[in-house]
């Protein structure tokens, strides 16, 4: 799960991470009051979206004075910001971080993240903050050092000291740079992040160490236990359809094609959308059931797969192995029925009782299209959204 | 022969009580598999398809001499539930639950170190030597007593894969489900290297997909210390970037974990990759013919 700057910030806050002073803005004139409370020389205009970019596509702006303050903020609310995290349709901006303006020494990187190869925590740091980590990664790797840090003891005060050391954080800031990397690690584990980075962080003109900018992820599999970030959730942010999905459980993401996919297990799923691209069609839709599905479940995703306008046939592959074909052929029925089917349905089973789901859509009547292999059922559904 | 699990191999049922692990425990016992106990705290005592059950795992041991666990409780106890497994010193713990927070098992893994348990999964579909021991929840009837040894991240492409090879006649060692998350107790690596060194196995088909970089790993190992043909796929190549995948560890970040950068990477370590997923058992077969395996592979 992802959250806004502001939200992040305000976590980091409650970790002792150092951030500039500042406000949530929904309207320009909460933006002019925010503006006023903060009473800085120079205020920023931050727009609030899930993406990064926002600099670049005009999305953050710097006013001298609060009338320059209601501008930009009337300039950017309602705007739509096209970033490269965005996709080309972009994102409405509908909340501003209004913030103190601060005086920027120098930018770094800070980011912490879970390496897989060594199943622990990192913490990377950098002297070329400011720009993308990937592209310094590409360039100069040389610039990014790392702490693995050991779960028992977590971050330690040495490997805190040598990672600003490192990046060539002036030494009268030493201390604070230990503060601030030690409370984003603890942000970090407390708050089960996936990712926790800062970029930039900055020292400033009068002594500080500031999280300038502050993305954090969220591992969803630990939000059972995270009620005060689950709060934070945006779903202005989110797809509708990933939304619908997410309240059934089931692992969903939408892509431009018109194949609507039903699939059991992920790299199945996956793997549905590869070979429906191989025999000339386009995936609308990442569907993966999972393994626990009931008819209810299965019926859900249906309907889902049909909410999408784009979608002009349906593929649904499966290989039972915790999830059982009649389950699934049970759904399959009970949601045509429930939202009536015009579309071409080309369904494959294979697996845990496999003949007793192929009963039950032999004997419900409904024109299913039945394939044999994966292979065949893509062959199937693409020739038939072609014809049709 | 086969690796990590036999004919012999007791097993005991960690939350056995439960809907899915009460569906499995018949099913492997069905499959012949020994299943010799079940462990679900305060329910000690009682039975569950004729298994007798424990209300710990050090009890289940101690009475039943059981070597193996399988893990189908709920995601917020499961890694309490695998460290349980390695204090009582099994041997292999197989872990099926999916959705375990991922520093939940940083920290599993950093108290594993230097025990001597072995860790499959989480979030896998399990192991099965074809008609000796099945743990786990994969599909029984597909699999067929061979010589070809099966690795996975993904549990229904391992149905796949290993259907079309029963289908053409090419029986299977074991195959091994290695789980989808970031964070697993055993790689690629790993069941390579025990398929290497077993005597039975003379062909490997190893899945991969998106995300992380195991599989380009993986495909070193085997560039340098294989002795047996390796057949690849991995999913995912039609994925987009920043979206995770269903699978926790299945996602594109930084322009990292592509399908392919893994497919080249593979390719340049003398393993062949199946164009589709339905063609992972044609691409096995063509492959043993050139090396002139497939005589010797094929079992029925």
């Amino acid at each position: 799960m992802n959250i806004h700057e502001y939200q992040g910030k305000e976590i980091l806050r409650t970790y002792g991470v150092k951030v500039p002073n500042g406000y949530v803005a929904y309207t320009v004139d909460e933006a002019v009051e925010a503006a006023e409370k903060l009473g800085s020389s120079v205020t920023v205009v931050k727009a609030q979206i899930h993406a990064g970019g926002r600099g670049k596509a005009g999305g953050v702006k710097v006013a001298k004075n609060l009338d320059e303050v209601r501008t930009y903020a009337n300039e950017i609310l309602g705007k739509t910001l096209v970033t490269h995290q965005t996709g080309p349709e972009g994102k409405e901006v509908k909340r501003l971080l209004i913030e103190e303006g601060c005086d920027i020494k120098k930018e770094y990187y800070v980011g912490v993240v879970l390496d897989r190869a060594t199943s622990r925590v990192v913490m990377m740091g950098s002297e070329e903050g400011g720009t993308e980590i990937e592209e310094v990664a590409a360039e100069t790797p040389e610039k990014i050092f790392k702490e693995v840090i050991d779960p028992v003891v977590g971050l330690l005060p040495y490997q805190a000291r040598r990672l600003a050391f490192n990046m060539n954080i002036p030494d009268e800031l030493l201390n604070k740079a230990v503060k601030f990397m030690t409370g984003l690690y603890q942000a970090f584990v407390e708050k089960d992040c996936s990712i926790a980075e800062i970029n930039p962080l900055v020292t400033t003109g009068d002594g500080e160490v500031l999280a300038l900018d502050a993305k954090l992820n969220f591992d969803d599999n630990a939000l059972y236990r995270q009620k005060d970030v689950i709060e934070y959730r945006d779903l202005d942010e989110e797809d509708e359809k990933e939304i619908e999905a997410s309240k059934y459980d089931l692992s969903y993401v939408a892509l431009d094609g018109n194949i609507g996919c039903m699939v059991n297990g992920a790299g199945l799923a996956m793997s549905t959308m590869d070979i429906i691209k191989h025999y000339g069609g386009e995936p609308a839709n990442f569907l993966d059931v999972g393994g626990g599905a009931t008819a209810e479940k299965v019926t859900e995703a249906f309907k889902i797969i049909l909410s999408d306008k784009n979608v002009q046939g349906i593929f649904v592959n499966i290989f039972g192995g915790i999830m059982k074909c009649d389950v699934i052929a049970e759904g399959v029925v009970e949601a045509t029925k429930q939202v009536g089917l015009n579309l071409p349905l080309v369904v494959r089973l294979e697996g845990t009782n496999v003949d007793l789901g192929k009963k039950i859509l032999n004997e419900s009547g409904l024109n299913i299209i039945p394939a044999d292999s994966m292979a065949d059922g893509a062959e199937k559904i693409v020739s038939l959204v072609k014809g049709a | 022969m086969s690796v990590y699990v036999n004919k012999d191999t007791k097993v005991i049922v960690q939350g056995i009580t439960g809907g899915t692990a009460r569906f499995h425990t018949k099913q492997m016992l069905e499959y012949g598999t020994k299943i010799v106990g079940g462990v679900t705290p305060k329910k000690g005592g009682t039975e569950v398809e004729g298994v007798p059950v424990f209300n710990t795992v050090q009890e289940a041991v101690d009475v039943t001499g059981a070597t193996a666990s399988v893990i189908y409780v709920p995601a917020p106890f499961a890694a309490d539930a695998i460290v349980e497994a390695v204090d009582a010193e099994l041997d292999l713990v197989i872990c099926i639950t999916e959705h375990i927070p991922v520093l939940d098992m940083v920290k599993v893994k950093r108290y594993m170190e230097g025990k001597k348990t072995r860790l499959i999964g989480p979030n896998c579909p399990g192991v099965i030597s074809p008609d000796e021991c099945k743990i786990g929840i994969m599909p029984g009837y597909i699999h067929t007593k061979g010589h070809i040894g099966v690795v996975s991240r993904s549990g229904t492409l391992t149905y796949e894969a290993v259907h079309q090879l029963s289908q053409a006649g090419y029986g299977q060692t074991t195959a091994v489900g290695i789980g989808g998350d970031p964070v697993n107790g055993t790689n690629f690596i790993d069941v390579l290297q025990a398929f290497n060194e077993d005597p039975e196995t003379y062909a490997v088909v190893m899945i991969g997909e998106i995300g992380g970089t195991a599989e380009e790993e993986a495909a070193e190992w085997v560039k340098a210390n294989m002795t047996k043909p390796v057949v690849g796929f991995i999913g995912g190549a039609t994925a987009p970037p920043g979206k995770r995948m269903g699978h926790a560890g299945a996602i594109i970040s930084g322009g990292k974990g592509t399908a392919e950068e893994k497919i080249r990477v593979m390719n340049e370590c003398g393993i062949e990759v199946a164009e589709t997923p339905a063609v992972i058992g044609e691409t096995m077969i063509r492959v043993l013919q050139e090396k002139g395996l497939a005589e010797k592979c094929k079992t029925h």
